[in-house]
């Protein structure tokens, strides 16, 4: 436990996670900001500063002017998408503790199913790097990712079958999840191995995260006045970002070992030398995952097993909700819905005030880990 | 096999250009030596903003490997796509040809080839035995 003023996170909304919302994603954003600021029992005229993605459509003067926030003081973005998701947290930390701006909403809305589709090609500037990798038919996330993974694959002779089995778990929390879309549609191992490829040898549909319709938002404040407000005191322990050299949104060809996720190894070092924790003390892990195999990934970079270990740790029932570090209580990405990782938070948050559907009892901290970015929530 | 034409910019213009001529050019940094690849403006190691390019031997092994369909296009022939480890050093993006998907092996050497898809000319790969 870290003896400086932390921040924390003092409301949550979100709207419905559908496949077709049928209102604007600047409506999606306003349903959610506002269901968040109610939750902490807060005002628009409260809010003084904001933080999203650089993806996301809404911009902010759009935003408050639906709000009603009068003044805005501090507005910051994350780049790269949904490995960039507890980064939002680092922003509204640093915003909080430094005093430009009290109270922090954090947002994040879009049509990812009825609108733009990010299961379809990428839409991304001419570079250099785009021009080596597209012609060769690696042109959606799964293909991409899938060529990250595949040296996992073979260094520890790993199947796609072990990798369903988080996607048991995954679809099992999502099952007894009223929010979750696969709410009451619970996989087997055996659906899993039914599902259709989409990158062979790699992925199967039920190895991919869901594409939704969704908002979700936060507000952020500081440790004192959170004490002052409804909830129990959800603080920011700590917060850790790390883009290395031939990185890019959430893999990398060019590093020396493609078996290693190096920017979880260095934000899991980031926080446990900030925070004074360790994996151990961890009660729920949120883990990012647009697709089963990053999930293997992270749960080594953490330290939660060894290198190569995670398809014998998840078989063992480690991260099932009655194991040693519950994994995606609420069914993670592919389970309850796909807000770019940014529902994982509000899961982290309900496990710690203690109201989550699928709740880890006494849980105490909850790491949010999302790939390039991780954070751990505490409860005091 | 539909392939959209790169988009060339600054920094690869010498690479597309040397494909056209059968060549697989790396840029190289022309005050360190490095070998930068995907190319940048900047070399990273030393700061120079000169370049050189240095030719490819063209051999390598296989790293990693995927069937890639096109995602919208289901009749569309699948395409095996590969991270190269080139004989050099660097790590290079291609295709793998001339391999049926239950062929493919991880650290299998490779040579390149340039083929002209869907008239995008291409530095591709196929086995070759050593």
């Amino acid at each position: 436990m870290t003896a400086r003023p932390r921040a924390a996170v003092v409301g949550i909304g979100q709207t419905e996670f559908s496949k077709n919302s049928g209102r604007s994603e600047l409506q999606l954003a306003c349903e959610a900001a506002k269901s968040a600021i109610d939750d902490a029992g807060l005002t628009a005229a409260d809010i003084e500063g904001t933080v999203t993605f650089t993806l996301d459509t809404n911009d902010e003067l759009a935003l408050i002017r639906s709000l009603g926030i009068e003044d805005l003081k501090w507005t910051s973005r994350t780049p790269f998408g949904g490995a960039g998701a507890s980064a939002t947290l680092q922003h509204a930390a640093a915003a909080v503790k430094s005093g430009a701006a009290e109270a922090v909403l954090i947002y994040r809305a879009f049509n990812e199913r009825s609108g733009h589709r990010f299961g379809q090609p990428m839409q991304r500037l001419p570079s250099a790097r785009t021009n080596l990798h597209e012609p060769y038919g690696l042109l959606t996330p799964p293909q991409v990712y899938a060529l990250w993974y595949q040296r996992y694959m073979h260094a520890y002779g790993v199947t796609n079958a072990d990798f369903g089995l988080y996607s048991v778990v995954a679809r099992r929390n999502a099952a007894t999840n009223p929010k979750a879309w696969f709410f009451g549609r619970p996989i087997t191992i055996d659906d899993h191995q039914r599902s259709r490829w989409i990158v062979e040898p790699v992925l199967r549909l039920l190895d991919c995260c869901q594409e939704s319709d969704g908002g979700v938002a936060l507000v952020v404040t500081s440790e004192e006045r959170a004490r002052d407000l409804r909830h129990p005191v959800v603080a920011i322990e700590g917060a850790a970002q790390s883009s290395v050299v031939d990185g890019d949104m959430s893999f990398n060809y060019y590093g020396d070992d493609l078996t290693r996720f190096v920017e979880a190894e260095h934000t899991a070092r980031r926080l446990w030398q900030t925070t004074g924790l360790v994996a151990a003390d961890m009660d729920v892990a949120m883990i990012y995952e647009n697709s089963s195999p990053v999930v293997f990934y992270q749960l080594e970079a953490y330290g939660f097993c060894g290198p190569g270990e995670s398809r014998d740790f998840i078989a063992e029932g480690h991260i099932d909700l009655d194991g040693t570090i519950p994994v995606n209580p609420h069914g993670g990405l592919l389970g309850e819905a796909y807000i770019h990782g940014m529902n994982n938070i509000l899961e982290a948050v309900r496990q710690l005030r203690g109201t989550s559907c699928n709740q880890v009892q006494g849980a105490q901290n909850v790491l949010v880990a999302a790939g390039r970015s991780a954070a751990i929530l505490g409860r005091c | 096999m539909r392939v959209e034409p790169p988009v060339v910019v600054e920094e690869d213009r010498f690479f597309w250009d040397g494909v056209k001529e059968g060549l697989l050019l790396l840029r190289q940094c022309a005050q360190c030596g490095r070998l930068q690849h995907p190319p940048s403006p900047m070399c990273p190691t030393c700061g120079s903003l000169e370049w050189s390019v240095r030719q490819m031997s063209g051999r390598g092994t296989v790293h990693s490997w995927i069937v890639s369909h096109h995602p919208s296009e289901p009749d569309e022939a699948p395409r095996i796509a590969v991270v190269i480890d080139l004989d050099e050093g660097p790590r290079f993006v291609s295709n793998l040809i001339d391999c049926e998907p239950d062929g493919v092996l991880n650290d299998m050497p490779v040579e390149v080839v340039f083929v002209d898809v869907d008239s995008v000319r291409l530095p591709q790969f196929r086995p070759v035995s050593r």
